[in-house]
Protein backbone atom coordinates (compact mmCIF):
# COMPACT_ATOMS: atom_id res chain seq x y z
CA UNK A 1 0.00 0.00 0.00
CA UNK A 2 1.35 3.69 -0.71
CA UNK A 3 2.32 5.49 2.24
CA UNK A 4 -0.40 8.45 1.69
CA UNK A 5 -3.91 7.53 0.73
CA UNK A 6 -3.82 11.69 0.17
CA UNK A 7 -1.17 13.73 -0.33
CA UNK A 8 -1.62 17.29 -1.33
CA UNK A 9 0.89 19.94 -1.52
CA UNK A 10 0.83 23.85 -2.23
CA UNK A 11 -2.68 23.62 -3.74
CA UNK A 12 -3.77 26.87 -4.96
CA UNK A 13 -7.13 27.40 -7.08
CA UNK A 14 -8.54 30.97 -7.47
CA UNK A 15 -11.91 32.11 -9.12
CA UNK A 16 -12.30 34.97 -11.32
CA UNK A 17 -8.72 36.66 -9.14
CA UNK A 18 -10.18 35.64 -6.32
CA UNK A 19 -7.92 33.19 -4.18
CA UNK A 20 -10.22 30.53 -2.37
CA UNK A 21 -7.51 28.01 -1.66
CA UNK A 22 -3.97 29.92 -0.99
CA UNK A 23 -1.30 26.79 -1.06
CA UNK A 24 -2.69 24.42 1.34
CA UNK A 25 -0.54 20.74 2.32
CA UNK A 26 -2.36 17.84 3.79
CA UNK A 27 -1.19 14.30 4.33
CA UNK A 28 -3.93 11.74 5.32
CA UNK A 29 -2.44 8.20 5.85
CA UNK A 30 -4.47 4.90 4.66
CA UNK A 31 -7.22 3.54 7.08
CA UNK A 32 -7.60 6.64 8.81
CA UNK A 33 -9.95 9.78 9.03
CA UNK A 34 -9.47 13.31 8.17
CA UNK A 35 -11.53 16.29 8.45
CA UNK A 36 -12.03 19.38 7.15
CA UNK A 37 -13.31 21.74 9.44
CA UNK A 38 -14.10 25.55 8.27
CA UNK A 39 -16.87 27.97 8.28
CA UNK A 40 -18.90 28.33 5.52
CA UNK A 41 -16.77 29.87 2.40
CA UNK A 42 -13.23 28.59 3.77
CA UNK A 43 -12.92 26.55 0.32
CA UNK A 44 -13.76 23.06 1.73
CA UNK A 45 -15.75 21.98 -0.87
CA UNK A 46 -13.12 23.38 -3.42
CA UNK A 47 -10.64 21.22 -1.92
CA UNK A 48 -13.23 18.45 -2.47
CA UNK A 49 -13.58 18.98 -5.84
CA UNK A 50 -10.31 19.31 -6.73
CA UNK A 51 -9.40 16.13 -4.90
CA UNK A 52 -12.08 13.72 -6.52
CA UNK A 53 -11.13 15.23 -9.83
CA UNK A 54 -13.92 17.62 -10.78
CA UNK A 55 -11.99 21.10 -10.80
CA UNK A 56 -8.76 21.68 -11.91
CA UNK A 57 -6.01 23.32 -9.61
CA UNK A 58 -4.09 26.45 -10.44
CA UNK A 59 -1.42 25.03 -9.06
CA UNK A 60 0.17 22.51 -6.35
CA UNK A 61 0.02 18.72 -7.06
CA UNK A 62 -2.54 16.52 -5.37
CA UNK A 63 -1.92 12.61 -5.34
CA UNK A 64 -4.55 10.49 -4.22
CA UNK A 65 -4.53 6.78 -3.75
CA UNK A 66 -0.94 7.10 -5.08
CA UNK A 67 -1.98 8.51 -8.34
CA UNK A 68 -1.71 11.86 -9.44
CA UNK A 69 -5.44 13.57 -10.25
CA UNK A 70 -3.99 15.17 -13.71
CA UNK A 71 -2.07 12.28 -15.03
CA UNK A 72 -4.02 9.67 -13.59
CA UNK A 73 -7.09 10.94 -13.06
CA UNK A 74 -8.78 8.13 -14.20
CA UNK A 75 -7.22 5.71 -12.00
CA UNK A 76 -8.24 8.22 -9.13
CA UNK A 77 -11.76 7.64 -10.14
CA UNK A 78 -11.44 4.26 -10.05
CA UNK A 79 -10.25 4.16 -6.65
CA UNK A 80 -12.50 6.63 -4.79
CA UNK A 81 -16.21 7.14 -4.05
CA UNK A 82 -17.39 10.20 -3.26
CA UNK A 83 -20.45 11.98 -1.25
CA UNK A 84 -21.17 15.15 -2.22
CA UNK A 85 -22.87 17.93 0.09
CA UNK A 86 -26.19 17.22 -1.93
CA UNK A 87 -27.79 14.05 -1.91
CA UNK A 88 -26.99 13.22 -5.70
CA UNK A 89 -29.90 10.36 -6.03
CA UNK A 90 -31.83 9.86 -8.47
CA UNK A 91 -35.74 10.62 -7.79
CA UNK A 92 -37.85 9.02 -10.42
CA UNK A 93 -36.05 5.77 -9.79
CA UNK A 94 -36.47 3.50 -6.54
CA UNK A 95 -33.78 2.92 -4.18
CA UNK A 96 -32.83 -0.14 -5.47
CA UNK A 97 -32.30 0.90 -9.11
CA UNK A 98 -30.61 3.90 -7.79
CA UNK A 99 -27.63 1.17 -6.27
CA UNK A 100 -28.52 -1.30 -9.46
CA UNK A 101 -27.21 1.62 -11.77
CA UNK A 102 -24.37 2.19 -9.81
CA UNK A 103 -23.21 -1.53 -9.83
CA UNK A 104 -23.63 -1.59 -13.71
CA UNK A 105 -21.66 1.45 -14.56
CA UNK A 106 -18.98 0.21 -12.17
CA UNK A 107 -19.72 -3.42 -13.86
CA UNK A 108 -20.01 -5.05 -10.68
CA UNK A 109 -20.55 -8.81 -10.47
CA UNK A 110 -23.28 -10.71 -8.51
CA UNK A 111 -25.06 -7.18 -7.96
CA UNK A 112 -28.64 -8.13 -6.75
CA UNK A 113 -26.81 -9.63 -3.23
CA UNK A 114 -24.50 -6.26 -3.06
CA UNK A 115 -27.66 -4.42 -3.75
CA UNK A 116 -29.59 -6.28 -0.95
CA UNK A 117 -27.07 -6.00 1.01
CA UNK A 118 -26.62 -2.29 0.87
CA UNK A 119 -30.08 -2.01 1.80
CA UNK A 120 -30.23 -3.75 4.79
CA UNK A 121 -26.89 -2.22 6.05
CA UNK A 122 -28.62 1.11 5.64
CA UNK A 123 -32.12 0.15 6.95
CA UNK A 124 -33.83 0.86 3.79
CA UNK A 125 -35.05 -2.45 2.96
CA UNK A 126 -38.74 -1.60 3.45
CA UNK A 127 -38.50 1.62 1.06
CA UNK A 128 -36.19 0.05 -1.31
CA UNK A 129 -39.05 -0.02 -4.31
CA UNK A 130 -40.73 2.96 -3.64
CA UNK A 131 -39.41 5.92 -5.58
CA UNK A 132 -37.10 8.24 -4.19
CA UNK A 133 -38.98 11.18 -4.45
CA UNK A 134 -41.37 10.08 -1.61
CA UNK A 135 -38.21 9.43 0.56
CA UNK A 136 -37.41 11.51 3.34
CA UNK A 137 -34.21 13.95 3.51
CA UNK A 138 -32.59 11.42 5.63
CA UNK A 139 -33.29 8.35 3.98
CA UNK A 140 -31.93 10.29 0.18
CA UNK A 141 -28.75 10.95 2.76
CA UNK A 142 -28.31 7.07 3.53
CA UNK A 143 -29.12 5.88 -0.25
CA UNK A 144 -26.34 8.63 -1.31
CA UNK A 145 -24.11 7.19 1.19
CA UNK A 146 -24.99 3.84 0.27
CA UNK A 147 -24.59 4.54 -3.79
CA UNK A 148 -21.03 5.85 -3.06
CA UNK A 149 -20.29 2.27 -1.37
CA UNK A 150 -21.48 0.45 -4.01
CA UNK A 151 -17.80 -0.07 -5.78
CA UNK A 152 -15.98 -0.63 -2.26
CA UNK A 153 -14.06 1.93 -2.89
CA UNK A 154 -10.65 3.12 -1.24
CA UNK A 155 -11.07 6.26 -0.43
CA UNK A 156 -14.30 8.14 0.75
CA UNK A 157 -14.90 11.57 0.69
CA UNK A 158 -18.02 12.74 2.53
CA UNK A 159 -18.53 16.76 1.95
CA UNK A 160 -20.78 17.63 5.27
CA UNK A 161 -22.72 14.02 5.24
CA UNK A 162 -24.62 14.29 7.87
CA UNK A 163 -25.64 18.28 7.22
CA UNK A 164 -29.71 18.52 8.07
CA UNK A 165 -29.71 14.54 9.21
CA UNK A 166 -31.90 13.90 12.70
CA UNK A 167 -29.43 12.48 15.26
CA UNK A 168 -30.46 8.81 14.85
CA UNK A 169 -29.63 8.78 11.32
CA UNK A 170 -26.27 10.88 11.98
CA UNK A 171 -25.36 7.87 13.83
CA UNK A 172 -25.94 5.30 11.55
CA UNK A 173 -23.51 7.46 9.47
CA UNK A 174 -20.85 6.99 12.03
CA UNK A 175 -21.29 3.82 12.62
CA UNK A 176 -20.88 3.60 8.75
CA UNK A 177 -17.59 5.64 8.80
CA UNK A 178 -16.39 3.61 11.34
CA UNK A 179 -17.28 0.27 10.36
CA UNK A 180 -15.79 1.45 6.62
CA UNK A 181 -12.32 2.51 8.34
CA UNK A 182 -12.43 -0.69 10.44
CA UNK A 183 -12.06 -2.30 7.27
CA UNK A 184 -8.98 -0.19 6.02
CA UNK A 185 -11.11 2.35 4.04
CA UNK A 186 -9.80 5.87 3.87
CA UNK A 187 -12.25 8.37 4.94
CA UNK A 188 -12.08 12.33 3.74
CA UNK A 189 -14.55 14.41 5.47
CA UNK A 190 -16.14 17.68 5.56
CA UNK A 191 -18.35 18.79 8.70
CA UNK A 192 -19.51 21.55 10.22
CA UNK A 193 -20.05 19.40 12.93
CA UNK A 194 -17.19 19.86 15.65
CA UNK A 195 -18.34 17.08 18.19
CA UNK A 196 -18.59 14.70 14.82
CA UNK A 197 -14.70 15.47 13.72
CA UNK A 198 -13.52 15.11 17.18
CA UNK A 199 -15.43 11.86 17.69
CA UNK A 200 -14.76 10.76 14.05
CA UNK A 201 -11.15 11.80 13.30
CA UNK A 202 -7.60 10.82 13.40
CA UNK A 203 -6.31 13.95 11.86
CA UNK A 204 -7.98 17.21 11.78
CA UNK A 205 -7.20 20.19 9.40
CA UNK A 206 -8.90 24.07 10.01
CA UNK A 207 -9.48 25.80 7.15
CA UNK A 208 -9.61 29.00 7.04
CA UNK A 209 -9.90 31.42 4.59
CA UNK A 210 -8.46 29.35 2.06
CA UNK A 211 -5.08 28.38 4.05
CA UNK A 212 -4.50 25.69 6.54
CA UNK A 213 -4.97 27.45 10.01
CA UNK A 214 -3.79 24.46 12.26
CA UNK A 215 -3.48 20.63 11.98
CA UNK A 216 -3.27 17.49 14.09
CA UNK A 217 -5.26 15.19 16.23
CA UNK A 218 -8.04 16.56 17.99
CA UNK A 219 -6.11 16.42 21.06
CA UNK A 220 -3.14 18.00 19.79
CA UNK A 221 -5.57 21.49 18.31
CA UNK A 222 -7.01 21.58 21.53
CA UNK A 223 -3.62 21.72 23.38
CA UNK A 224 -2.64 24.96 21.01
CA UNK A 225 -4.57 27.35 22.16
CA UNK A 226 -5.91 28.66 25.79
CA UNK A 227 -9.52 27.94 25.89
CA UNK A 228 -10.01 26.86 29.19
CA UNK A 229 -12.57 28.90 31.30
CA UNK A 230 -15.12 28.89 33.75
CA UNK A 231 -18.82 29.67 33.11
CA UNK A 232 -20.91 31.60 35.74
CA UNK A 233 -24.69 31.32 35.17
CA UNK A 234 -27.33 33.34 36.60
CA UNK A 235 -31.36 33.56 36.58
CA UNK A 236 -31.87 37.24 38.08
CA UNK A 237 -30.98 39.65 35.06
CA UNK A 238 -30.18 42.41 37.79
CA UNK A 239 -27.49 40.32 39.47
CA UNK A 240 -26.02 39.08 36.08
CA UNK A 241 -25.86 42.98 35.27
CA UNK A 242 -24.21 43.97 38.75
CA UNK A 243 -21.62 40.71 37.87
CA UNK A 244 -20.68 41.83 34.26
CA UNK A 245 -20.12 45.13 35.14
CA UNK A 246 -18.07 43.56 37.91
CA UNK A 247 -16.05 41.58 36.00
CA UNK A 248 -14.97 43.38 33.05
CA UNK A 249 -12.77 40.90 31.44
CA UNK A 250 -15.18 38.07 31.63
CA UNK A 251 -16.73 37.32 28.16
CA UNK A 252 -20.87 38.01 28.56
CA UNK A 253 -23.64 36.17 26.99
CA UNK A 254 -26.44 38.15 26.84
CA UNK A 255 -29.11 35.58 26.01
CA UNK A 256 -28.21 32.91 28.64
CA UNK A 257 -27.39 35.38 31.31
CA UNK A 258 -24.03 33.94 31.41
CA UNK A 259 -20.47 35.11 31.84
CA UNK A 260 -17.11 33.23 30.76
CA UNK A 261 -14.08 34.21 32.59
CA UNK A 262 -10.60 32.56 31.31
CA UNK A 263 -9.04 29.34 33.75
CA UNK A 264 -6.98 26.46 33.09
CA UNK A 265 -9.40 25.11 35.57
CA UNK A 266 -6.92 24.38 38.01
CA UNK A 267 -7.60 24.06 41.89
CA UNK A 268 -5.96 27.01 42.78
CA UNK A 269 -6.98 29.14 40.49
CA UNK A 270 -10.53 28.28 40.99
CA UNK A 271 -9.96 29.15 44.71
CA UNK A 272 -8.97 32.70 43.67
CA UNK A 273 -11.42 32.71 41.55
CA UNK A 274 -13.79 32.09 43.99
CA UNK A 275 -12.27 34.01 46.79
CA UNK A 276 -13.05 37.36 44.32
CA UNK A 277 -16.52 36.86 43.19
CA UNK A 278 -16.97 36.78 47.31
CA UNK A 279 -15.08 39.87 47.55
CA UNK A 280 -16.49 42.00 44.92
CA UNK A 281 -20.37 40.59 46.05
CA UNK A 282 -20.96 38.25 42.72
CA UNK A 283 -23.59 35.33 43.37
CA UNK A 284 -23.89 33.07 40.58
CA UNK A 285 -26.54 30.59 40.59
CA UNK A 286 -24.15 27.75 38.77
CA UNK A 287 -20.50 27.51 38.25
CA UNK A 288 -18.98 25.15 35.58
CA UNK A 289 -15.56 24.24 34.39
CA UNK A 290 -14.89 23.56 30.85
CA UNK A 291 -11.94 22.75 29.26
CA UNK A 292 -10.84 23.40 25.86
CA UNK A 293 -12.95 21.76 23.11
CA UNK A 294 -12.62 21.86 19.57
CA UNK A 295 -15.54 24.28 19.57
CA UNK A 296 -12.75 27.26 21.16
CA UNK A 297 -10.36 25.71 18.85
CA UNK A 298 -12.01 26.23 15.70
CA UNK A 299 -13.50 29.88 17.23
CA UNK A 300 -9.81 31.13 17.85
CA UNK A 301 -7.95 29.91 14.62
CA UNK A 302 -10.91 31.24 12.42
CA UNK A 303 -11.35 34.16 14.51
CA UNK A 304 -7.79 35.12 14.60
CA UNK A 305 -7.03 34.22 10.95
CA UNK A 306 -10.11 36.82 10.14
CA UNK A 307 -8.70 39.58 12.12
CA UNK A 308 -5.05 39.62 11.47
CA UNK A 309 -4.82 36.75 8.46
CA UNK A 310 -1.85 35.32 10.91
CA UNK A 311 -3.30 32.99 13.10
CA UNK A 312 -1.06 29.97 11.46
CA UNK A 313 2.35 32.19 13.23
CA UNK A 314 0.77 33.11 15.95
CA UNK A 315 -0.39 29.81 17.14
CA UNK A 316 1.50 27.30 15.93
CA UNK A 317 4.56 26.38 18.07
CA UNK B 1 -13.15 -4.15 -21.91
CA UNK B 2 -12.17 -1.82 -25.04
CA UNK B 3 -13.46 2.14 -24.50
CA UNK B 4 -15.56 1.75 -27.19
CA UNK B 5 -17.42 -1.17 -25.60
CA UNK B 6 -17.38 0.93 -22.03
CA UNK B 7 -18.68 3.63 -23.49
CA UNK B 8 -21.20 1.99 -25.24
CA UNK B 9 -22.17 -0.07 -22.15
CA UNK B 10 -22.32 2.97 -20.02
CA UNK B 11 -24.49 4.42 -22.76
CA UNK B 12 -27.13 1.92 -22.46
CA UNK B 13 -27.11 2.16 -18.72
CA UNK B 14 -28.02 5.77 -18.94
CA UNK B 15 -30.07 5.52 -21.51
CA UNK B 16 -31.95 2.72 -19.15
CA UNK B 17 -32.55 5.32 -16.65
CA UNK B 18 -33.65 8.25 -18.91
CA UNK B 19 -36.09 6.21 -20.69
CA UNK B 20 -37.26 5.25 -17.10
CA UNK B 21 -37.55 9.09 -15.91
CA UNK B 22 -39.94 9.71 -19.31
CA UNK B 23 -42.24 6.42 -18.65
CA UNK B 24 -42.53 7.44 -14.93
CA UNK B 25 -43.05 11.34 -15.45
CA UNK B 26 -45.68 10.96 -18.21
CA UNK B 27 -46.84 14.78 -17.80
CA UNK B 28 -43.12 15.22 -19.92
CA UNK B 29 -44.52 13.64 -22.92
CA UNK B 30 -47.88 14.51 -22.87
CA UNK B 31 -46.75 18.15 -22.64
CA UNK B 32 -44.54 17.80 -25.85
CA UNK B 33 -47.16 15.59 -27.26
CA UNK B 34 -50.44 18.33 -26.56
CA UNK B 35 -49.28 21.85 -27.25
CA UNK B 36 -47.95 20.77 -30.53
CA UNK B 37 -51.43 19.40 -31.12
CA UNK B 38 -53.38 22.05 -29.56
CA UNK B 39 -51.96 25.16 -31.82
CA UNK B 40 -52.49 22.53 -34.95
CA UNK B 41 -56.18 23.14 -34.11
CA UNK B 42 -56.00 26.85 -33.53
CA UNK B 43 -53.93 27.51 -36.91
CA UNK B 44 -56.23 24.66 -38.53
CA UNK B 45 -59.33 24.93 -37.72
CA UNK B 46 -59.77 28.57 -36.30
CA UNK B 47 -57.07 30.76 -38.46
CA UNK B 48 -56.39 28.53 -41.34
CA UNK B 49 -59.45 29.42 -42.96
CA UNK B 50 -58.36 33.36 -43.16
CA UNK B 51 -54.73 32.43 -44.81
CA UNK B 52 -54.53 31.78 -48.09
CA UNK B 53 -51.67 29.63 -49.18
CA UNK B 54 -53.46 28.28 -52.40
CA UNK B 55 -53.37 24.94 -50.83
CA UNK B 56 -55.28 22.96 -48.27
CA UNK B 57 -54.63 24.96 -44.65
CA UNK B 58 -53.60 21.25 -43.32
CA UNK B 59 -50.88 20.52 -46.25
CA UNK B 60 -49.42 23.83 -45.84
CA UNK B 61 -49.21 23.83 -41.99
CA UNK B 62 -48.60 19.84 -41.15
CA UNK B 63 -44.68 20.34 -41.73
CA UNK B 64 -44.06 23.29 -39.54
CA UNK B 65 -46.26 21.48 -36.71
CA UNK B 66 -43.59 18.59 -37.22
CA UNK B 67 -41.11 20.91 -36.37
CA UNK B 68 -42.74 22.62 -33.78
CA UNK B 69 -43.04 19.20 -32.25
CA UNK B 70 -39.91 18.92 -31.73
CA UNK B 71 -39.25 22.04 -30.17
CA UNK B 72 -41.95 21.44 -27.68
CA UNK B 73 -40.15 17.74 -27.08
CA UNK B 74 -36.82 19.19 -26.46
CA UNK B 75 -37.89 22.32 -23.45
CA UNK B 76 -38.07 18.90 -20.80
CA UNK B 77 -34.42 17.66 -21.84
CA UNK B 78 -32.80 21.26 -21.08
CA UNK B 79 -34.94 21.34 -17.24
CA UNK B 80 -34.25 17.76 -16.78
CA UNK B 81 -30.73 18.38 -17.64
CA UNK B 82 -30.42 21.22 -15.45
CA UNK B 83 -31.59 19.57 -12.64
CA UNK B 84 -29.35 16.62 -12.58
CA UNK B 85 -26.50 19.56 -12.72
CA UNK B 86 -28.16 21.02 -10.08
CA UNK B 87 -29.10 17.96 -7.93
CA UNK B 88 -25.62 16.94 -8.19
CA UNK B 89 -26.33 13.80 -10.20
CA UNK B 90 -23.79 14.64 -13.51
CA UNK B 91 -20.85 15.04 -10.66
CA UNK B 92 -21.52 11.55 -9.17
CA UNK B 93 -21.15 10.17 -12.55
CA UNK B 94 -18.63 12.27 -13.09
CA UNK B 95 -16.06 11.47 -10.40
CA UNK B 96 -16.78 7.44 -11.77
CA UNK B 97 -14.16 6.08 -13.84
CA UNK B 98 -17.21 5.77 -16.91
CA UNK B 99 -17.23 7.23 -20.56
CA UNK B 100 -17.62 11.05 -20.58
CA UNK B 101 -19.98 10.89 -23.30
CA UNK B 102 -22.59 8.32 -22.11
CA UNK B 103 -24.11 10.57 -19.61
CA UNK B 104 -25.30 13.17 -22.63
CA UNK B 105 -25.55 10.21 -24.94
CA UNK B 106 -28.35 8.83 -22.99
CA UNK B 107 -30.15 12.26 -23.11
CA UNK B 108 -29.60 12.70 -26.82
CA UNK B 109 -31.40 9.67 -27.82
CA UNK B 110 -34.24 9.41 -25.19
CA UNK B 111 -34.88 12.67 -26.30
CA UNK B 112 -34.53 11.94 -29.91
CA UNK B 113 -37.05 9.20 -29.35
CA UNK B 114 -39.43 11.79 -27.07
CA UNK B 115 -39.49 14.09 -30.41
CA UNK B 116 -40.38 11.36 -32.79
CA UNK B 117 -43.30 10.22 -30.34
CA UNK B 118 -44.44 13.65 -30.48
CA UNK B 119 -43.92 13.80 -34.69
CA UNK B 120 -46.08 10.69 -34.85
CA UNK B 121 -48.60 11.88 -32.90
CA UNK B 122 -48.84 15.16 -35.02
CA UNK B 123 -48.53 13.60 -38.45
CA UNK B 124 -51.93 11.12 -36.84
CA UNK B 125 -53.94 14.10 -35.88
CA UNK B 126 -52.92 15.59 -38.68
CA UNK B 127 -54.29 12.61 -41.48
CA UNK B 128 -57.42 12.74 -39.12
CA UNK B 129 -58.13 16.30 -40.08
CA UNK B 130 -57.55 15.45 -43.80
CA UNK B 131 -53.80 15.91 -44.32
CA UNK B 132 -53.43 14.85 -48.31
CA UNK B 133 -49.77 14.14 -48.98
CA UNK B 134 -48.18 13.17 -52.15
CA UNK B 135 -45.13 11.80 -50.86
CA UNK B 136 -43.51 8.08 -52.02
CA UNK B 137 -41.62 6.11 -49.75
CA UNK B 138 -38.66 7.43 -50.35
CA UNK B 139 -39.85 10.58 -49.70
CA UNK B 140 -41.27 9.93 -45.60
CA UNK B 141 -37.88 8.14 -45.55
CA UNK B 142 -36.51 11.58 -46.39
CA UNK B 143 -38.81 13.14 -43.94
CA UNK B 144 -37.53 10.76 -40.97
CA UNK B 145 -34.21 11.04 -41.62
CA UNK B 146 -34.55 15.22 -41.70
CA UNK B 147 -36.53 15.18 -38.33
CA UNK B 148 -34.19 12.48 -36.82
CA UNK B 149 -30.85 14.97 -37.84
CA UNK B 150 -32.93 18.03 -36.74
CA UNK B 151 -33.80 16.57 -33.37
CA UNK B 152 -30.41 15.09 -32.58
CA UNK B 153 -28.51 18.07 -33.27
CA UNK B 154 -31.18 20.55 -31.50
CA UNK B 155 -31.01 17.57 -28.53
CA UNK B 156 -27.18 18.62 -28.00
CA UNK B 157 -27.80 22.37 -27.68
CA UNK B 158 -30.66 21.95 -25.58
CA UNK B 159 -28.65 19.67 -23.38
CA UNK B 160 -25.77 22.60 -23.49
CA UNK B 161 -28.33 24.73 -22.54
CA UNK B 162 -29.08 22.62 -19.57
CA UNK B 163 -25.79 22.07 -18.33
CA UNK B 164 -25.09 26.02 -18.44
CA UNK B 165 -28.36 27.15 -17.58
CA UNK B 166 -28.47 28.09 -13.25
CA UNK B 167 -31.35 27.41 -12.38
CA UNK B 168 -33.92 24.92 -13.94
CA UNK B 169 -36.22 27.36 -14.67
CA UNK B 170 -34.14 29.90 -16.85
CA UNK B 171 -33.05 26.37 -18.59
CA UNK B 172 -36.83 25.72 -19.25
CA UNK B 173 -36.73 29.53 -20.16
CA UNK B 174 -33.75 29.35 -22.44
CA UNK B 175 -35.64 26.78 -24.49
CA UNK B 176 -38.57 29.06 -25.24
CA UNK B 177 -36.63 30.92 -28.80
CA UNK B 178 -36.72 27.55 -30.08
CA UNK B 179 -40.60 27.48 -29.83
CA UNK B 180 -40.82 30.78 -30.95
CA UNK B 181 -38.77 30.09 -34.02
CA UNK B 182 -41.66 28.37 -36.03
CA UNK B 183 -43.64 31.11 -35.73
CA UNK B 184 -41.04 33.20 -37.11
CA UNK B 185 -40.53 30.85 -40.14
CA UNK B 186 -42.95 29.85 -43.42
CA UNK B 187 -44.62 27.49 -40.73
CA UNK B 188 -47.62 28.78 -41.07
CA UNK B 189 -47.99 31.31 -43.60
CA UNK B 190 -45.00 32.16 -46.21
CA UNK B 191 -42.31 34.32 -45.64
CA UNK B 192 -43.39 36.77 -48.11
CA UNK B 193 -46.43 37.56 -46.76
CA UNK B 194 -44.38 39.21 -43.49
CA UNK B 195 -43.13 42.36 -42.97
CA UNK B 196 -39.80 43.73 -43.77
CA UNK B 197 -37.12 42.95 -41.04
CA UNK B 198 -39.06 39.82 -40.25
CA UNK B 199 -39.38 38.54 -43.54
CA UNK B 200 -35.64 38.40 -43.80
CA UNK B 201 -35.82 37.07 -40.79
CA UNK B 202 -37.76 34.37 -41.72
CA UNK B 203 -36.28 33.39 -44.54
CA UNK B 204 -32.60 33.14 -42.92
CA UNK B 205 -33.29 31.32 -40.21
CA UNK B 206 -32.30 27.91 -39.87
CA UNK B 207 -35.95 26.03 -39.72
CA UNK B 208 -37.25 27.57 -42.78
CA UNK B 209 -35.35 25.34 -44.87
CA UNK B 210 -35.81 22.63 -42.85
CA UNK B 211 -39.56 23.30 -42.61
CA UNK B 212 -39.32 24.10 -46.66
CA UNK B 213 -37.41 20.52 -47.07
CA UNK B 214 -39.96 18.90 -45.06
CA UNK B 215 -42.97 20.43 -47.62
CA UNK B 216 -41.29 19.69 -50.90
CA UNK B 217 -40.81 15.73 -49.49
CA UNK B 218 -44.39 15.54 -48.40
CA UNK B 219 -45.51 17.08 -51.45
CA UNK B 220 -43.37 14.69 -52.88
CA UNK B 221 -41.28 17.48 -55.58
CA UNK B 222 -38.19 18.17 -53.00
CA UNK B 223 -35.89 21.27 -54.18
CA UNK B 224 -32.17 20.62 -53.47
CA UNK B 225 -31.58 23.77 -52.54
CA UNK B 226 -33.55 23.86 -49.28
CA UNK B 227 -32.20 20.55 -48.88
CA UNK B 228 -28.82 21.19 -48.92
CA UNK B 229 -29.40 24.34 -46.25
CA UNK B 230 -31.52 22.24 -44.07
CA UNK B 231 -28.68 19.51 -44.09
CA UNK B 232 -26.01 22.44 -43.00
CA UNK B 233 -28.12 23.96 -40.60
CA UNK B 234 -28.88 20.16 -38.55
CA UNK B 235 -24.82 19.51 -39.02
CA UNK B 236 -24.12 23.11 -37.58
CA UNK B 237 -26.65 22.72 -34.27
CA UNK B 238 -25.06 19.38 -34.03
CA UNK B 239 -21.54 20.89 -33.79
CA UNK B 240 -22.21 23.70 -32.10
CA UNK B 241 -24.12 22.23 -29.58
CA UNK B 242 -21.74 18.78 -29.05
CA UNK B 243 -18.94 21.29 -28.40
CA UNK B 244 -20.73 23.37 -25.95
CA UNK B 245 -22.48 20.52 -24.15
CA UNK B 246 -18.78 19.11 -23.75
CA UNK B 247 -17.32 21.80 -23.25
CA UNK B 248 -19.66 22.67 -20.08
CA UNK B 249 -19.74 19.10 -19.06
CA UNK B 250 -16.26 18.93 -18.25
CA UNK B 251 -15.93 22.53 -17.00
CA UNK B 252 -18.37 23.19 -14.62
CA UNK B 253 -18.52 21.15 -10.72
Amino acid sequence: MESSAIEVSGLRKAYGGRAVLGGIDLTVPPGTVFSLLGPNGAGKTTTVNILTTLLRADAGTVRVAGHDVVTGTRQVRAAIGVTGQFAAVDELLTGRENLRMMADLGRVRGSGKLVARLLERFDLVEPADALVSTYSGGMRRKLDLAMTLVGAPRIIFLDEPTTGLDPRSRRTVHDIVRELVAEGTTVFLTTQYLEEADELSDRIAVLNGGTVAAQGSADELKRLIPGGHVRLRFTDPAAYRSAAAALREATADDAELALRIPSDGSQRELRSLLDWLDSVGVEADGVTVHTPDLDDVFLILTEQTERTGRAKEAIEP
Amino acid sequence: MSSVSTALTDSAIMLRRNLKHSLRDPVTVFNSVLFPIVIMLMFVKVFGGAFSVGDDYIDYATPGLLVMAVSYGLGATSAAVNSDMAKGVINRFKVMDISRGAVLAGQVVVTTVRCLVSCAAVLGVAFAMGFDPDAGALHWLGVLGLLVLLTFGASWLTIAVGLAAKTPESAGLATVPLIMLPFLSSAFVPSDTMGAGVRQFAEYQPFTPIIETLRGLLEGSPSGGDALAALAWCVGLTLAGYLWAVATFRKRA
